[in-house]
């Protein structure tokens, strides 16, 4: 059994949700670098040249990647041979607070029916998973709404199948056009129940860019949606071009025999995620 | 990794001060690359709702909007001795249901990003008014442009009061021109021309 202290919690949480604000990860700057370089439109050749001065001045000098810093979503997977001294989830919120005060991050929660802002950025939503081991884990995924606006779920039959989830995930992305900011992330989250399929999609962000899922089905299914959405000529900001995405994720559960859930989360090119390991 | 030099796009735009000189608004054809230089209004959700409950109670606007361009941004916080922290589009469609209200009033611009309404286009076209996008997610970058930045109202919404911003070559691209032209439809439908 190893034991943590709750204000450790804090203080990583706290130092990753400022960085991720301000400092976009290697695999989405490549992503957008590979999407500039296979560009066939000018205009979005320059706007994507463009994102990548911005992601350049935000982390030089620390200013937000995007003004939409996000609602705070936390993975956390916790080792089963840890024991937290203190409240867990208490230490995650005060460190997504401090994190957004101290980083000048936008804080964006407010109460669903008054509109009333929180003004801490608080709650995160969090994702708690107990693991193997004695290490903790923990993903912040600042999600901007824009792009979470555009997201959907459908309970499809079984009998619509492949074809049925891949034409709900294009016609998704399409009426979604400019609106998300693409060039976009596509996570898919296909089976399981409806929560699973909508968590399933919201985690699939979270790997590394570009990264096929390990089953060759699957990874067949990411590239073959990911053309036909970008064969669609929305585009870098819906502006035209052939980088309406710059990748699509998709993740897998067992369903119900009569049953079929696909989820599909928007992430727009302001992909910001931070990890650390306790 | 090499990150490229600012794109030379960025000197290559049509510039355009505001508010507008008369005239201006009516030469802008969609598809349009410009660059704002002058002072304009910011709101977003927020900000709309409290302007609607202003006209309902009869009462005036904080600022008279006719002839303005009103931006779709939450800025995030400045840090000390920044102008303004993040400051790129937010996404058009939330203010649709407000927009046609404050056309009525004389506005003459709105810029976001994302599509309108039919019902925003169709008041656009009898006001003879424009809709402008700026590049979404680029707020570090377009932060750059804002050279001043002032609470006028609504200062305890925070993000979602409505600024006054002095902008300096600010780019954005004309999406709905005042003969009715959508540059997202064209581009859909193939019908703008290559760049």
């Amino acid at each position: 059994m190893r034991e943590i202290e709750a204000a450790l919690i804090t203080e990583a949480v706290k130092k990753i949700t400022m960085e991720a604000g301000v400092r976009l990860e290697p695999d989405i700057l490549e992503g957008l670098v590979s999407a500039r370089d296979s560009e066939t439109s000018g205009l979005a050749k320059n706007i994507l040249e463009l994102l990548l001065v911005n992601a350049d001045i935000a982390a030089r000098e620390k200013i937000p990647v995007c003004q939409d810093t996000g609602v705070a979503v936390v993975f956390i997977e916790l080792g089963q041979d840890v024991h937290i001294n203190g409240d867990l989830g208490e230490a995650v919120q005060q460190g997504i607070q401090a994190g957004y005060q101290e980083g000048y991050l936008r804080k964006s929660v407010c109460d669903p029916i008054t509109r009333v802002n929180t003004g801490t950025n608080t709650p995160a939503v969090i994702h708690i998973e107990l693991v193997p081991g004695e290490q903790i884990r923990i993903i912040v995924l600042p999600k901007g709404c824009g792009s979470e606006n555009m997201s959907g779920l459908t309970m499809l039959p079984p009998s619509s199948g492949i074809s049925g989830m891949k034409d709900f995930v294009v016609r998704q992305v399409v009426n979604a056009g400019p609106n998300p900011c693409p060039p976009l992330l596509i996570g898919v989250g296909m089976g399981g129940t409806f929560e699973k399929a909508a968590l399933l999609a919201k985690k699939a962000l979270i790997r590394p860019l570009g990264k096929h899922h390990s089953r060759p089905d699957v990874a067949a299914l990411e590239e073959e949606i990911l053309t036909r959405i970008n064969e669609q000529g929305q585009g870098v900001q819906g502006l035209g071009g052939n980088n309406t995405a710059l990748a699509v994720h998709i993740d897998l559960f067992p369903s119900h025999i009569a049953s079929l859930p696909v989820a599909v989360n928007i992430q727009c090119h302001a992909h910001r995620h931070k990890e650390i390991v306790l | 990794m090499s990150l490229p030099n600012p794109p030379a796009m960025m000197d290559q735009l049509q510039e355009v001060k505001i508010p507008f000189a008369a005239g201006v608004v009516e030469s802008l054809q969609a598809g349009d690359l410009i660059s704002l230089t002058g002072t304009l209004f910011t709101g977003r959700d927020q900000t709309h709702r409290r302007m609607m409950a202003l006209l309902d109670e009869g009462a005036d606007l904080p600022v008279d909007l006719a002839g303005q361009l009103l931006y779709y941004v939450g800025p995030s916080p400045a840090r000390p001795g920044q102008v303004i922290g993040a400051a790129g589009p937010t996404t058009s469609y939330r203010m649709d249901v407000y927009t046609p209200r404050l056309l009525d009033l004389g506005l003459m611009a709105t810029m976001g990003k994302g599509s309108r309404s039919q019902t925003v286009r169709e008041a656009m076209v009898r006001h003879k008014a424009i809709y402008l996008a700026a590049f979404g997610g680029a707020g570090a970058l377009l932060s750059k442009c804002i050279v001043e930045a002032e609470v006028v109202a609504f200062a305890d919404a925070g993000p979602e009061a409505l600024f006054k911003f002095s902008v300096q070559r600010f780019p954005a691209v004309v999406i709905n021109d005042v003969h009715g032209r959508d540059y997202y439809e064209m581009v859909k439908s193939g019908k703008d021309a290559p760049r």
